[in-house]
């Protein structure tokens, strides 16, 4: 399994054959078209992260010692954004998910979509994201 | 200021922001509806303040004191001409629209008894909806809702029949910011008046777009914001009748407010200062005033004009983008238009017209209760000012549909 360095390298290696914006959101938007990332049965209210732009479920669970995330959102953007860190966090320990720094995101441009402006979930999600390794880890 | 025809390349001349590139693109400005964009005369005058007059007001026997103080109450003289009201002191500084709502209903409220009611709409912005709801937790009354039909128009027979002699406020907005609704406010002043209600007009999002005359209208109370017309951010206006102004406590206690304190009693000054505790918003008050000259020296039949027909190219042109879905199809409408398109999301949509350097707003515009009676979880708004052109309508329906080409 590679580490959480090794797959933010990776992705970043993708983005940086997209120059212009265009192709790089036309990836995004893929990926958020390609990812049913959580079942409906579990889009609970508990589960949600109210946006004031776009709504986010996010569940986390731990299975062989290990953090396992699905989420979703109403948002196709902030939905391929959401794959990105899944892809990054998911099937890794609760103590390399608490201490990760996603640092990925401003790399590959996408920075502002973390801004606190946005109210797109996504900040809220990270944060949950990373308490419920915290949970784990500490259990 | 001498009034001149209207010129759109002149007048866009005077707003520097309006040649900045976003993204590496001209910047289209269509968030008007948000906060409007400030002409050089404005920028100018605030620096001028800052640099040449920057004194404390109404306590330095200094030249800069009296020079600062002399500035900020020609800006209130101006802003009464401007509004038609009486008396300059029945023009209240505050922080903005909401802080001018919230100082009524605190203010006006504590002459409230439990089981009086407050009459408010469907499409209010949350700053005309949350005061209130306090208000009544606080004192025991009861707010009451006038509906709103599909097309985002009041329905006025409902409201005759929510008024009686209970309603003791009637608190509306001039215009929604989410539909563009133009609300009959005429009609909602004297019919209030007949049962004895006072009226509180929310002005933010009309008083950029038409003519306001408090004196004509009759509202008791008329509130907005300096920097959605073109003026400096944290300043807004509460206009309200001198002799209802008198019979409400102060909001808040401080300097600049009181007559005389000893440790036991204070004395309260006269209006305006008496809702006016503490060092105001010395340079934002100046700033207005500038502001509202800029708008006296426009031709406001022009301005309405040319708006009138960005809303009207606008709309035509976005009926060919497939899927088009309007919100807020009232007859009577300012320059603002919100819709969605059929498949895509608002947030992803904004997002890539960022990209390609137009900014629009996109959510539920803080009005929860409009979004909830639509069932969507928000919209895409366009919101027009004087100095936006065809070319830029043009501009945005082609990104538009180059959004949503990639999104479906």
């Amino acid at each position: 399994m590679k580490t959480i360095t090794e797959i933010e390298q990776e992705i970043i290696d993708e983005f940086a054959i997209y120059d212009d914006w265009m192709d790089k959101y036309e990836y995004i938007i893929e990926l958020g078209k390609d990812l049913p990332l959580i079942s409906e049965k579990k889009k609970t209210d508990d589960k949600l992260i109210k946006g004031c732009q776009s709504r986010v479920w996010v569940n986390a669970e731990k299975q062989d010692g290990k953090m396992i995330f699905t989420a979703d959102s109403d948002a196709i953007i902030t939905k391929g954004i959401i794959g990105l860190l899944i892809r990054v966090l998911s099937h890794q320990s609760p103590e390399d998910v608490a201490k990760s720094e996603l640092n990925f995101i401003k790399e590959i441009g996408l920075q502002e979509h973390l801004s606190p402006t946005r109210s797109n979930g996504l900040v809220s999600m990270i944060q949950q994201m990373k308490l419920a390794a915290i949970k784990q880890s500490v259990l | 200021m001498e009034k001149v025809a209207f010129d759109i390349e002149k007048i866009r001349s005077q707003f520097p922001i309006l040649h900045r590139q976003i993204n590496g693109k001209q910047l289209v400005y269509f968030d008007n509806g948000a906060t409007s964009q400030k002409p050089q005369v404005v920028i100018d005058r605030i620096t001028h303040y800052y640099a040449q007059e920057n004194a404390n007001i109404h306590r330095g026997v200094h030249t800069l004191s009296q020079e600062a103080t002399t500035a900020y109450e020609e800006a209130r003289i101006g802003i009464q001409r401007y509004l038609g009201a009486q008396h300059s002191h029945e023009i209240i500084f505050t922080k903005g629209t909401t802080d001018s709502i919230n100082l009524v209903a605190f203010s006006f409220g504590e002459l409230l008894e439990p089981g009086d009611e407050i009459i408010i709409s469907a499409m209010e912005h949350h700053s005309n909806i949350v005061p209130w709801q306090m208000l009544c937790e606080r004192k025991g009354c009861i707010l009451k809702f006038i509906p709103m039909s599909t097309k985002g128009e009041l329905e006025m027979d409902t409201y005759t029949d929510l008024l009686c002699e209970k309603t003791k406020l009637v608190a509306i907005t001039h215009v929604s910011n989410a539909l563009g609704t133009v609300n009959d406010i005429d009609l909602i002043i004297k019919t209030a008046h007949h049962v004895g209600a006072k009226v509180l007009i929310d002005g933010a999002q009309s008083i950029q777009h038409m003519p306001v005359n408090v004196a004509d209208l009759d509202c008791d109370f008329y509130a907005f914001s300096g920097h959605k017309l073109f003026g400096p951010t944290g300043i807004g206006v509460l206009y309200g009748k001198e002799a209802l102004f008198n019979a409400m406590p102060p909001y808040q206690g401080g300097g600049d407010m009181i007559k005389e304190v000893t440790l036991e009693k204070t004395t309260y000054n006269s209006l305006p200062h008496k809702f006016e505790a503490g060092t105001p918003n010395i340079a934002g008050g100046i700033g207005l005033g500038a502001a509202f000259e800029y708008l006296n020296s426009l031709d406001m039949e022009a301005v309405q004009e040319h708006e009138k027909e960005l809303l009207d190219y606008a709309t035509e042109q976005l009926k060919t983008i497939h899927g088009i879905q309007f919100y807020g199809e009232a007859t009577e409408k300012v320059s603002v238009v919100s819709f969605l398109v059929e498949g895509t999301h608002p947030y992803d949509v904004g997002t890539l017209l960022d990209k390609m350097g137009i900014a629009v707003r996109t959510g539920h515009h803080c009005t929860q209760p409009i979004m909830d009676f639509y069932k969507i979880p928000g919209t895409i708004r366009a919101s027009f000012a004087f100095y936006n052109t065809k070319a830029e309508v043009d501009i945005f329906i082609k990104a538009l549909q180059r959004a949503v080409d990639m999104l479906k």
